[in-house]
């Protein structure tokens, strides 16, 4: 199924969250969005993903 | 100063400077800039997870500053993207501080007053210590910290302009009516002179960026601002002398020769 990763399409087998971070090569530290949801780390071992959804992998950055 | 420490929600903090680490030309200069500061409190953000191994050595240099971390939510114009990304700081950065900001205007990244203390009162509800950026407006800061914000962050002028206090009575009533609050000047900053212009209205401490990153010489300018909060708390706490409108001599006038010959 098609999702989106930080807006960008891709294509995952396996609707589970943790297969999809793998796929992606998601680094820590990192927090997590679905759908402009915040998804707290110990709900990802669970998450099943579904069509359409749209993940927002963020990470640290320089701030002002 | 020594001795002479503010608090934020309770933890007592010594230096009045707090640094962000964005904009400088390099990653060492950015650490070597905010050493010299003197700075405990250095402000970050999250982003899309691009390079894992850029973003990876920022964050360790900054986790090796042994700084306190104070997240922002930069760049977001909704509620609902703001506390988002508040409960997504919390988690990365493992702190339930958070400078709020969220913008009513791309124009001049001025505040949005109503979505920040709608922003606030949700977060504060969720455990957050929200330390909100606002504009200089007296009735907004008596809202924000009468929701539960202990913090107030005030902009001395739009961010990234340099152009330091543009309203100081504003600024100055807001110290006056809120006496309790803990009041942080928080963007538009150029020079020391404007952070120690704060400081001597009695403002607890000024946070800056642009300032130093921006300078010729961001670490030489970061001692600047750090003596400029110095000099500022030390013209505060000493009380300055009555305004004038008249001059009057300060060297004795008795025994002057030539008195109105």
């Amino acid at each position: 199924m098609k999702i989106t990763v930080n807006g960008h399409p891709l294509h995952i087998d396996d609707d589970s969250l943790m297969a999809t971070l793998k796929q992606v090569g998601a680094q820590a530290p990192y927090a997590l969005a679905i759908n402009g949801e915040f998804v707290p780390q110990s709900m990802h071992d669970d998450y099943h993903l579904q069509a359409g959804d749209s993940l927002e992998l963020l990470s640290p950055i320089q701030g002002g | 100063m020594s001795g002479d420490s503010f608090s934020i929600y309770g933890e007592q903090i010594n230096s009045r400077l707090l640094i962000g680490s964005a904009l400088y030309p390099s990653p060492k200069i950015m650490n070597d800039a905010i050493v010299a500061s003197g700075a405990d409190i250095v402000t970050v953000s999250l982003r899309r997870q691009q390079s894992a191994a850029a973003g990876d050595d920022f964050w360790q240099l900054i986790k090796n500053t042994g700084l306190k971390i104070l997240p922002n939510t930069a760049g977001c114009h909704s509620v609902k993207e703001a506390v988002t990304l508040a409960k997504m700081c919390r988690e990365v950065f493992a702190t339930d501080w958070i400078k709020l900001e969220l913008i009513g205007d791309d124009y001049n990244l001025q505040p949005d007053p109503f979505a920040l203390l709608q922003a606030s009162k949700q977060l504060i509800a969720d455990g957050f210590k929200v330390l909100p950026y606002c504009t200089d407006d007296l009735v907004l800061c008596q809202r924000l910290y009468d929701a539960g914000c202990e913090v107030l962050m005030p902009w001395g002028a739009p961010i990234g302009t340099g152009k330091g206090l543009l309203n100081s009575y504003n600024l100055k009533t807001i110290r006056q009516r809120l006496t309790q609050a803990t009041l942080i000047v928080d963007a538009g900053l150029g020079l020391p002179s404007h952070a120690c212009q704060a400081l001597e209205l009695g403002y607890d401490a000024v946070l800056l960026n642009s300032a130093i990153a921006g300078a010729g010489c961001p670490v030489t300018m970061s001692r600047g601002f750090k003596a400029a909060v110095d000099a500022g708390r030390f013209a505060y706490k000493a009380k300055a002398m009555p305004e004038k409108d008249l001059a009057a001599p300060s060297t004795p006038t008795m025994g002057m020769p030539f008195w109105h010959q």
